[in-house]
């Protein structure tokens, strides 16, 4: 499957993702969506990672080692992101809990008390 | 062991002692330190004098460097020669005299304007001083405004009265006007020479075009034409007439006036050079004689009279400088600082003695209770009028002489000015001193002979215009007894050389100052004979008369051409330019910057998903430029 296809759905996902982050007022909700940022990253690194060595390969001189090596980075750097994510979730929902306890609400809009 | 320094030194001392401690000091230790000031100098410039007599001309003694930048390297320097010698001494000498008549008149003062007063005097002198001393054009302009200063702080010295404020400021606005003429010709004089130093610019004469010493003596003339009341410049000096007594006499009769004189002289090279200027110079001299004794035939304020007399006189001088008589013209200088400060001081006697009434129709007879005055003033008429042998007759002998060997016709317009120049000194002198006293019962009351500091200086000055003139006897009178002459020649050496040998017939000469003199022996027994029994009338005068009495309708022609024109082109523009203009863009620019702040400040709604959605924005705007980051710059290296 040409690497195109890969590219544009993570581009989709990531783009969705970006207007989720900015229209929703559900707090939950808009931590989804950053969830679905990340993965449209995921996606994209873990599909880079599997098609260099057919395109290394197509060109037909690289070592096949060496094409296989260059691949994990990608996977390797997915790893990472998936444990920065998983943090990330707990402290945010840890957040999301005390912001209940105080208002009542997962509303977003509450912080436009920065407006005065 | 050169003590030139010494003489401007005292007066500057003398002006910030009584200047910073007026408020402090008794009127008498002001008036000593003030005169002793003076005094000083004088003695100094005598010490001077002699030295120069006996070695003569001092090299030229650098105080220090005042100007320093690449090529441009002017010293403040002075240059003691015969000619700022006689100067110096004319200065502190009459100067001394006006400062201890100025103790006694200006007694009635409170202590701090009378150290305001002692103190502006002593600047003066310390300017004036600066003026003669300067050895290059830079210093004389330093003296020659300061003088313009101390004469519009003097003039204005009872600043409670507007008129006389006004007075001050029209003599400041005019000695300025002639100012621009002296600055652009020293500016013309560096641009071509490279220097302003008299040694150096009179010794390279030569690399100045014909064009070139035209343009610049033209440009120094009008300078002297605004300190020394030359056509157009003059009508300032009448209305200085605001000023204290002792004031018209130093400033505007003995020194400042004469300013003008002594840069002409001292560049006597220049203007022998340019003949077309000492046309110039010679026929505005004349006119302005003419003018000023014309006037002073119909005005009835003895001050005023004088006044036009110094102009008028002032105009023999520049007569005198624009035919070559360099000698001649520095000659009436001296003896017109003589006899007109005793003139001016013995109108401030009779003043004095009137108790401040200053129209001669009100006075008479006052010989009976001011003897003094009354001689001296007698005396210094006769000199002013040039009846031999009295001062005024050599000098002016001299110049009218000098002009006849130019040409005739300066000659008899000269002498008409010398026998108008009797008259109305005569008018003045019938009709102060002699005759029936005309004013009130009260003045009669109060006339009383001025206190010894006042006349004692009377009597000083109206010896020397009687036995001053002895130092400059002509040639038809006696072979070789000019001795002014013989002492200033090395002064005018260079333009001697340059002026071809113009030797007059001694009979013709003798005839014509024979006949001259009995032309005005004539003119003063008419006038003598006319207004000692001086009844004014009240008819208003007409004609000619109402004319001259109302100054030819010069100063109101000059308001109507100058002064309003200016008035009103300055209301437009503060109206106009100013309020619509300029304001205009400077709120402008204020109400701009309020209108996109008050715009900008609508970015800031608070809501924290449009500072998300602004971020997100810019990260995408970023991306497409960091994307076409080639072509973008390739963009921008074509557009610049």
């Amino acid at each position: 499957m040409p690497i195109q296809y890969y590219i544009a759905l993570s581009a989709t996902l990531f783009c969705i993702g970006v207007v989720g982050v900015l229209t929703r007022r559900n707090a939950i909700i808009i931590f989804m969506c950053i969830e679905l940022m990340l993965n449209a990253v995921n996606l994209m690194l873990v599909a880079f990672s599997k098609m260099q060595p057919l395109v290394a390969s197509a060109s037909g001189n690289a070592a096949a080692n060496n094409a296989l090596q260059t691949g994990i980075d990608g996977q390797i750097f997915v790893f990472f992101i998936m444990v920065v994510a998983a943090a990330e979730v707990s402290v945010g929902l840890a957040i999301i809990v005390m912001m209940y306890r105080n208002t009542h609400s997962v509303d977003v809009n509450f912080l436009n008390r920065l407006k005065n | 062991m050169n003590l030139a320094y010494l003489v401007p030194l005292f007066p500057l001392l003398g002006f910030l002692i009584n200047g910073l401690l007026r408020k402090s000091l008794t009127k008498s230790l002001i008036g000593i330190i003030g005169s002793g000031a003076i005094l000083a100098s004088f003695i100094v410039s005598i010490m001077l004098f002699l030295q120069v007599k006996a070695n003569g001309a001092m090299p030229i003694y650098p105080l220090f460097t005042f100007i320093d930048t690449g090529t441009f390297h002017i010293d403040f320097a002075f240059q003691i020669d015969q000619l700022s010698s006689i100067f110096l001494l004319i200065i502190t000498g009459v100067g001394f005299l006006i400062h201890v008549y100025s103790t006694s008149y200006m007694h009635e003062e409170e202590t701090k304007h009378f150290g305001r007063y002692f103190a502006y005097l002593n600047l003066f002198v310390f300017s004036m001083l600066l003026l003669v001393l300067g050895a290059n054009y830079l210093i004389m302009f330093m003296g020659w405004e300061g003088v313009g200063l101390c004469s519009y702080l003097l003039i204005g010295f009872w600043f409670k009265v507007d008129s006389y404020n006004a007075a001050a400021k029209k003599a400041f606005v005019m000695n300025r006007i002639g100012d621009l003429g002296f600055l652009l010709a020293v500016f013309w004089l560096l641009q071509k020479l490279g220097t302003v130093n008299y040694a150096d610019v009179f010794a390279n004469y030569k690399n100045l075009s014909q064009a070139d010493i035209t343009g610049i003596t033209l440009l120094l003339f009008l300078g002297a034409a605004g300190k020394s009341a030359q056509i157009p410049l003059y009508t300032w000096l009448p209305d200085a007439m605001a000023g204290p007594t002792p004031v018209s006499a130093l400033i505007h009769a003995a020194t400042m006036v004469t300013a003008g004189i002594y840069m002409i002289a001292r560049s006597n090279i220049l203007y022998t050079l340019a003949p077309v200027t000492e046309n110039v110079v010679a026929i505005i001299g004349l006119a302005t004689a003419i003018l000023g004794a014309s006037i002073a035939l119909k005005q009835n304020d003895i001050k005023k009279v004088l006044a036009y007399s110094t102009v008028s006189q002032l105009g023999y001088m520049f007569l005198g400088l624009g035919v070559g008589a360099y000698t001649g013209a520095v000659f009436h200088v001296m003896t017109h600082a003589f006899f007109k400060a005793c003139l001016f001081l013995g109108a401030g006697s009779v003043i004095h003695a009137m108790a401040g009434e200053q129209d001669m129709r009100r006075m008479g007879g006052l010989k009976k209770w001011m003897p003094i005055t009354n001689i001296t003033f007698l005396l210094s008429c006769l000199a002013i009028a040039g009846v031999p042998p009295l001062s005024g007759f050599f000098s002016k002998d001299e110049i009218l002489a000098a002009a006849e060997l130019r040409s005739p016709i300066l000659y008899y317009i000269g002498v008409v000015g010398a026998l108008m120049t009797a008259f109305y000194m005569f008018r003045l002198y019938a009709a102060t001193f002699l005759g029936n006293f005309r004013g009130t019962h009260e003045q009669e009351h109060h006339l009383h002979e001025s206190p010894s500091a006042m006349t004692i200086p009377l009597i000083v000055l109206a010896i020397l215009a009687v036995i001053g003139g002895f130092i400059g006897i002509p040639e038809v009178f006696a072979k070789n007894a000019h001795w002014l002459e013989h002492f200033l020649a090395p002064v005018f050496a260079q333009s001697k050389a340059l002026q071809p040998e113009r030797l007059g017939d001694t009979t013709h000469e003798l005839v014509m100052i024979g006949t001259v003199t009995i032309l005005v022996i004539v003119m003063i027994v008419w006038a003598w004979g006319k207004y000692s029994k001086y009844e004014p009338t009240t008819e208003p005068e007409s004609g000619l008369g109402k004319v001259l009495e109302n100054k030819w309708y010069i100063d109101e022609a000059y308001n109507n051409v100058i002064v309003k024109p200016v008035n009103s082109l300055g209301n437009l523009l503060k109206n106009v330019v100013e309020k619509s203009g300029i304001d205009g863009v400077v709120n402008g620019v204020g109400r701009f910057v309020q209108y996109s702040a008050r715009q900008l400040r609508l970015l800031q709604s608070g809501q924290v998903g449009n500072y998300i959605l602004f971020m997100v924005l810019s990260i995408v705007v970023l991306f497409l430029i960091f994307w076409n980051q080639g072509i973008i710059v390739s963009f921008i290296q074509k557009v610049f």
